[in-house]
């Protein structure tokens, strides 16, 4: 059965039903932005594109009840990082209007590779959870939960990651100093 | 757990409605609120320098935001032609919308002494907030890391070179005060044990002691503050609209309801971050401590007097730094976010978590709770002098430096060296006040 089977199998349930056509919209938004994204030919313009992609995820998260990790999303993604890339285009790069050299040589190259990458993850996605459902009455997980299981069994990538991350940092540092 | 209580048990078209109610209320209190905050600002102002401000709209001039905002109303809007239309268009909304979006975590009223801060309306209980979400204070941070795009957008969709060099300081600004903010509020969250803007209120309730600014040992309070005043742009560290230096800052190309929008969300950010410091730090609608002789009547209005007393406190604190302190260099601004403020706030989470596990375990004198509230505060003034002195020897090592170095260009150069010696004489080094004269001046 396909995903889409599931979505109209369960349209009796006014909850379900809601809760279904939020999470269309907000697909097809991230979708359209998404593709947008990768065609306009503005740098700052794409950068909001992509605003609206990760703000969509957000809202994923918050339809599955998953507060915690789209508050983190905002936080992080929308807050931290695209501040960020937006400050680094904006010192270096900003024209308003249409720019012509965006492309790069080797887009086709780049588009088979993310084709494939696509292929890939929703392939191993539909074989681990095509049938799998959502439980009828899910509380939203507490952040208590959260961190229960970040510093209970996830503590060992926990603490991988945060060594991955701290290498980066010393490494960014290295790379900007002067002399 | 979070949420009204009328929602635990399905929602029915009752509960949208009141929902919906209280979204209205929520505006409106801010849009009144941010209102007078402007008058409340300027007549501040006005008297710290011997001025009367305004006085003519209205009684003591309180409908003199009412003129201006009619009056910008009615101005001609004018879209540079050389701008991205749209963003241009969208960035006073998205600097307006976050602002908002915060004032509704916060608990304006409520009986906190003795009840546990919900009122009940055609047999629904609810709180006096717009939203209790689960995430609170990671929604705040949300916020008010959203509030920056529209400065941002605004300044690079002008298509002109000032409020662009004025959005590169605002995010980089921005960015660095997160951490000092997050950081800050790491300590609360340590202290209460809930995101819920609610439970964390109600956690503070009753006695001097609960208070979060006392049982988090005033540190986190100081830095949370310093960082909230730059992350709303406002002076000491308003970079972002250096006059001297960016002609406007970021909104130069603005004008009539576009430009009032900015001005708005920029006071109502002002208003929003004095109610979350009230709502963090001070206990919200509930009393600061058990006043031993008088007996509080237990109602809402109570809660609703008390916050608005607190708030009013923050936002003359606010007006205060605006009319009292010059603004800070770019390198000074940067110093002090990453060099004191973010190894302050992390350093003051270790000890406070150091604190709570010795307790928690027992060990030696701390193991009853004034014992405890008594080595935080102790130590958190310890923390604060030590950072005070830091920051005082960095700034006269910063001058003595600078005065050494132009005392060699004026070696190299004779008449500029006399020159400078008569400016050393009439106005002291350059740099120690050079725009206290405009801090103050008004919008």
């Amino acid at each position: 059965m396909t995903s889409l089977g599931i979505l109209a199998a369960e349209m009796t349930n006014t909850e379900v039903w809601v809760t279904n056509s939020f999470f269309l919209a907000i697909a097809a938004v991230s979708i359209l932005a998404a593709l947008k994204m990768v065609t306009t030919d503005n740098v700052v313009h794409a950068a909001l594109y992509l605003l609206i992609v990760l703000a969509a995820v957000a809202a994923v998260y918050v339809i599955l009840g998953a507060e915690f990790a789209a508050a983190t999303q905002i936080l992080v993604y929308i807050g931290a990082i695209m501040v960020l890339l937006l400050f680094g285009v904006m010192l270096t790069r900003a024209q308003i209007g249409s720019e012509t050299d965006l492309d790069h040589d080797q887009k086709w190259i780049g588009a088979l590779i993310s084709v494939v990458l696509a292929a890939v993850m929703g392939y191993s996605l539909w074989e681990a959870f095509s049938d799998a459902k959502l439980p009828d009455n899910r509380v939203p997980q507490g952040t208590e939960a959260v961190a229960d299981s970040i510093f209970g069994i996830y503590i060992v990538p926990f603490e991988a990651i945060s060594v991955l991350l701290l290498a980066a940092l010393i490494g960014a540092v290295v790379v900007a100093r002067r002399d | 757990m979070g949420g009204h209580p009328f929602l635990a048990d399905g929602v029915d078209f009752g509960d949208v409605l009141l929902s919906l109610v209280m979204v209205v209320a929520a505006f409106v209190i801010c849009l009144v609120a941010t209102m007078l905050m402007v008058w409340f600002e300027r007549k501040v102002v006005s008297r710290l320098q011997n001025r009367i401000g305004p006085n003519v709209a209205g009684p003591f001039g309180l409908l003199q935001t009412l003129a201006d905002g009619i009056k910008l109303f009615f101005k001609e809007d004018i879209i540079p032609t050389r701008s991205d239309r749209f963003v241009f268009q969208l960035a006073p909304y998205l600097s307006l919308v976050p602002a908002f979006l915060t004032f509704t975590l916060v608990p304006i009223a409520g009986d906190f002494s003795g009840g546990n801060g919900s009122s009940t309306v055609f047999g629904r209980e609810f709180y006096w907030q717009v939203a209790d979400v689960p995430v609170g204070i990671l929604f705040f941070l949300a916020m008010s890391s959203l509030g920056i795009y529209g400065i941002m957008l605004a300044g690079w969709s002008s298509g002109s070179k000032y409020p662009l060099l004025a959005s590169v300081r605002a995010s980089a600004q921005a960015i660095s005060y997160e951490a000092a903010l997050g950081l800050s509020l790491a300590s609360v969250l340590l202290v209460a044990g809930t995101l819920s803007t609610h439970d964390i209120v109600l956690g503070q309730a009753g006695s001097l002691q609960t208070l979060n600014v006392v049982a988090t040992g005033f540190v986190p309070f100081v830095v949370f503050l310093i960082a909230g005043t730059a992350e709303l742009n406002r002076p000491p560290f308003d970079l972002v609209e250096a006059e001297q230096e960016l002609v406007g800052g970021f909104h130069t190309e603005y004008s009539s309801i576009r430009f009032a929008l900015f001005f708005l969300a920029e006071f109502m950010n002002t208003v929003t971050m004095g109610a979350i410091i009230v709502t963090l730090f001070f206990g919200g609608p509930a009393p600061l401590f058990d006043f031993p002789f008088i007996d509080f009547p237990h109602a809402w209005w109570m809660g609703f007097i008390l916050f608005f007393a607190k708030l009013l406190v923050f936002l003359f604190i606010f007006v205060w730094f605006r009319a009292s302190l010059p603004r800070l260099r770019y390198d000074q601004l940067m110093d002090l976010g990453w060099k004191l403020l973010i190894p302050l706030s992390l350093g003051w989470l270790l000890i406070l978590g150091g604190i709570r596990v010795a307790r928690d375990g027992n060990i030696g004198i701390v193991d009853d709770s004034i014992g405890d509230t008594i080595i935080v505060l102790v130590l958190g003034g310890m923390v604060l002098a030590v950072g005070a002195s830091l920051i005082m020897l960095a700034n006269r090592n910063a001058r003595s430096e600078r005065l050494r170095n132009e005392g060699l260009v004026a070696v190299a150069n004779p008449d500029l060296g006399t020159s400078r010696a008569a400016d050393h004489a009439t106005t002291g080094p350059p740099g120690a006040s050079h725009d206290t004269a405009q801090v103050g001046a008004d919008h």
